[in-house]
């Protein structure tokens, strides 16, 4: 466990693009619009230093180096930046990082940028692309992809854990519901349990509703330390209580349990110790639905559900925005989609939002305390970060 | 010298009034259901965007339609094919990369030796794009006649979802003065810009697409664009046309764009063709016009728009002449082509097609 931050860290801006097909916008302008909409929350705060969550930017769009070209065309020319990388999780570790610095005292105001740029590539290069966050020796080469590594799991959690079919449908259900009235979601409309069932194969057993939609979009965070916050935000500033980051093998084959989500499991408990908080404290909990079989694996490790229960969840209408556990408040991965290493941008700017009650029709009614989780591949990356909104 | 305003779209008008002289379709006989290419790709697909497809025959390419298509316009316009001073040929599927389909067609009509050929290409507006031409040539006073064909027989790799709609077939304009016309041209207005949704490199077989991406930045945006700037410039709405027809490439695309342009659903019925016959790639939008000019009365107003990957769309107003109902009976109606109909299965179509390698 972490010892206490010498700084207290805050969310005091965030901004998000439409997730979608950007065929008009390239990765710099998306990365810009995100940086502009959080950087308007506290116009008096200048970055000291970037930090960026991409994930395909090398074999998609050619492109290194994305800290110093952001940061020029976003008007920051000569600040520090860079680029994290942790496939899926890329944008959870950007903030980890950003967190790091202004909780050490060595930076006091920071962007966190998520941003990923896949539709200017067809379905089998970006297949190809993804299938780099699984082992690339020994599965990518093999022909595994995304999807298939998590059919595989899916497969084994339905047998062990004796569940229907179906068991996963309601994280889909749930997700394109509480989408409908996110303007910056890709699917804004509700689906009916029929059109699971009726859902196109992609691997079995995981169908075209398991999976998320892979799309472009950018998040954008600034964080200040305590000591800058200024004084005429216009919401209130948003504490990150806790930010731990944990790693397992990247090959299925190498897990000791493909059922058990070692490092989300290790990254939340940490993150509750630092914050001192327990899963029953959490109003509601962001997690990386990129297929429904994650979703489920994460509430278990999270110690939301027992082992091989997490899908009853989906089931008894927990979830749901007024859930005793809401999750996927603006759409999740699924239905907000999936714009890959910004994912844990977005999920924390959408906890930010709930938080400060701004969510709109999907509000939870007196938020406080919410978490935001994503994952690397098949969960071999997971930065897991709680968000608290500080006073009544 | 004055800057031409690049945000005001302008009309293509020539000096004098063109109108089509002749007109003729061809659909080859056979048909490959859209269940059959499931049967052996995807079985179980739910949704097939078209029913069932046209396929040219084993002695039959973009050549020998043409002049099928070609002397029905000639019968209708029956003039003397030596007045034609022009003889193009729009399509993606030309039988030789070197040497002119139209040089052929213009031979075997009697076109030549005083007339100007040659082929077109911009994917499924190459024929439109010759029809554009063929009023330019015809309006500015060079040419009596001008011939503009759109005709192909569409490739799809196997297995490919465009292997479910590539059709064959296409339709051919004789194009003169407007005063001896079965319809005059009201309005014309192309629109292009660089959009690569879907292509094929010199040398390879089988096209390539964008997959969503020949969607909505592609299709409707051209269509859309070219269709408003036209009703704009013409002070027409959709309510002023009888008929509508737009590029097929499946069903649903342009039923959407008319939807979206306010067209209803009996403006472009009559030449919706596509769950028939598939999409005739650069016939695609000329022979749905066929089949409007097959019913369509005096007074008649018709809106076509084409649309061609890479991207483009040319857009035409309109309107039928006194003169159409009796010339258009020297000639076989495009209905009565989709109605001559033998059914292949996969197997015969892999054969006709040249899908398998035999050498």
């Amino acid at each position: 466990m972490e010892r206490r931050t010498p700084h207290q860290v805050y969310v005091v801006g965030a901004g998000m693009t439409p997730v979608g097909e950007h065929w008009e916008k390239s990765l710099r302008v998306l990365a810009l619009e995100a940086i502009s909409a959080a950087r308007a929350e506290a116009p008096s705060l200048t970055p000291q230093a970037l930090y960026v969550g991409n994930m395909l930017s090398g074999p998609l769009s050619g492109q290194l180096q994305l800290g110093a070209l952001i940061a020029d065309f976003a008007g920051l020319r000569g600040i520090e930046a860079v680029t994290v990388e942790a496939a899926g999780a890329s944008g959870g570790l950007a903030l980890r990082q950003a967190y790091l610095a202004v909780a050490s005292g060595l930076q006091q105001v920071v962007l966190v940028l998520g941003v990923e740029k896949v539709t200017d590539r067809i379905g089998p290069e970006v297949e190809a692309a993804l299938a780099g966050s699984t082992d690339a020796d020994f599965e990518a080469s093999q022909g595994i992809t995304q999807s298939a590594q998590a059919a595989l799991i899916m497969r084994r959690y339905l047998h062990e854990s004796q569940a229907p079919p179906d068991a996963l449908a309601g994280f889909s259900l749930v997700a394109h519901a509480n989408a409908v009235a996110n303007p910056n979601a890709m699917f804004r409309r509700a689906i009916k349990p029929e059109a699971y069932a009726q859902a196109a194969m992609v691997s079995e057993p995981l169908n075209m509703l398991d999976a998320a939609p892979m799309a472009d979009g950018a998040a954008a965070l600034l964080l200040a330390s305590a000591e800058r916050l200024p004084p005429d935000l216009p919401f209130p500033p948003i504490r990150i209580a806790a930010s731990a980051v944990a790693t397992s093998p990247v090959a299925l084959h190498d897990q000791r349990d493909m059922l058990w989500l070692q490092a989300a499991s290790q990254s939340v408990n940490n993150a509750y110790a630092q914050a001192g908080l327990t899963a029953d404290d959490v109003d509601l909990f962001e997690l990386h639905d990129l297929f429904s079989i994650y979703a489920a694996l994460s509430l278990e490790a999270a110690s939301f559900a027992p082992r091989g229960q997490g899908w009853r969840l989906a089931q008894d209408g927990a979830i749901g925005v007024r859930g005793r556990l809401p999750i996927s408040t603006f759409g999740g991965s699924k239905a907000r989609g999936d714009a890959g290493g910004a994912t844990g941008v977005y999920q924390a700017a959408e906890l930010t939002l709930q938080l400060q009650g701004r969510a709109g029709e999907n509000q939870i009614a007196g938020a406080r305390i919410g978490m935001a989780q994503c994952l690397g591949g098949a969960g071999s990356t997971a930065a897991t970060h709680i968000l608290i909104r500080e006073g009544k | 010298m004055a800057m031409t305003d690049s945000r005001t779209p302008k009309m293509l008008k020539p000096l004098r009034e063109v109108g089509i002289a002749g007109y003729g379709a061809y659909i080859p006989r056979y048909r490959l259901p859209a269940s059959e290419v499931a049967r052996v790709w995807s079985p179980g697909a739910a949704g097939l965007p078209i029913h069932e497809k046209a396929v040219a025959g084993l002695d039959e390419d973009v050549i020998t339609m043409s002049i099928e298509a070609a002397r029905n316009a000639l019968a209708r316009a029956a003039i003397d094919p030596a007045a034609i001073r022009a003889v193009w040929v729009g399509s993606e599927s030309h039988p030789y990369s070197v040497k002119p389909t139209s040089t052929v067609v213009a031979e075997a009509i009697g076109a030549v030796p005083h007339t100007q050929a040659a082929d077109w290409e911009f994917a499924c507006k190459a024929g439109t794009e010759a029809m554009q031409a063929a009023i330019g040539f015809v309006g500015s006073g060079m040419a009596d006649y001008a011939l503009a064909i759109g005709m192909d027989t569409a490739q799809g790799r196997p297995g490919d979802a465009l292997e479910y709609t590539a059709g064959a077939g296409g339709a051919a304009y004789l194009l003169g003065p407007a005063d001896q016309a079965l319809a005059v041209f009201e309005s014309s207005y192309s629109y292009t810009t660089d959009t690569p949704d879907f292509w094929r490199r010199a040398d390879e077989k089988y096209p390539e697409h964008g997959e969503r991406f020949t969607g909505e930045p592609a299709y409707f945006k051209h269509i859309t664009a070219a269709a408003q700037a036209l009703m704009q410039a013409s002070g027409t709405t959709a309510s002023d046309y009888t008929y509508a027809v737009f590029h097929q490439p499946n069903t649903k695309f342009p039923q959407r764009v008319a939807s979206a342009l306010g067209f209803k659903p009996e403006q472009i019925e009559t030449g919706l063709l596509v769950p028939w016959i598939g999409n005739t790639y650069a016939g695609s939008a000329l022979v749905g016009l066929t089949a409007i000019l097959d019913v369509a009365q005096p007074g008649d107003r018709i809106l076509l728009v084409s649309y061609g990957s890479g991207a483009g769309s040319d857009a035409f107003g309109l309107r039928v002449t006194a003169a159409l109902p009796q010339r258009r009976e020297r000639a076989p109606r495009t209905q009565e082509y989709i109605a001559r109909r033998s059914e292949i299965d996969y197997a015969t179509y892999a054969r006709m097609r040249g899908k398998l390698r035999v050498e």
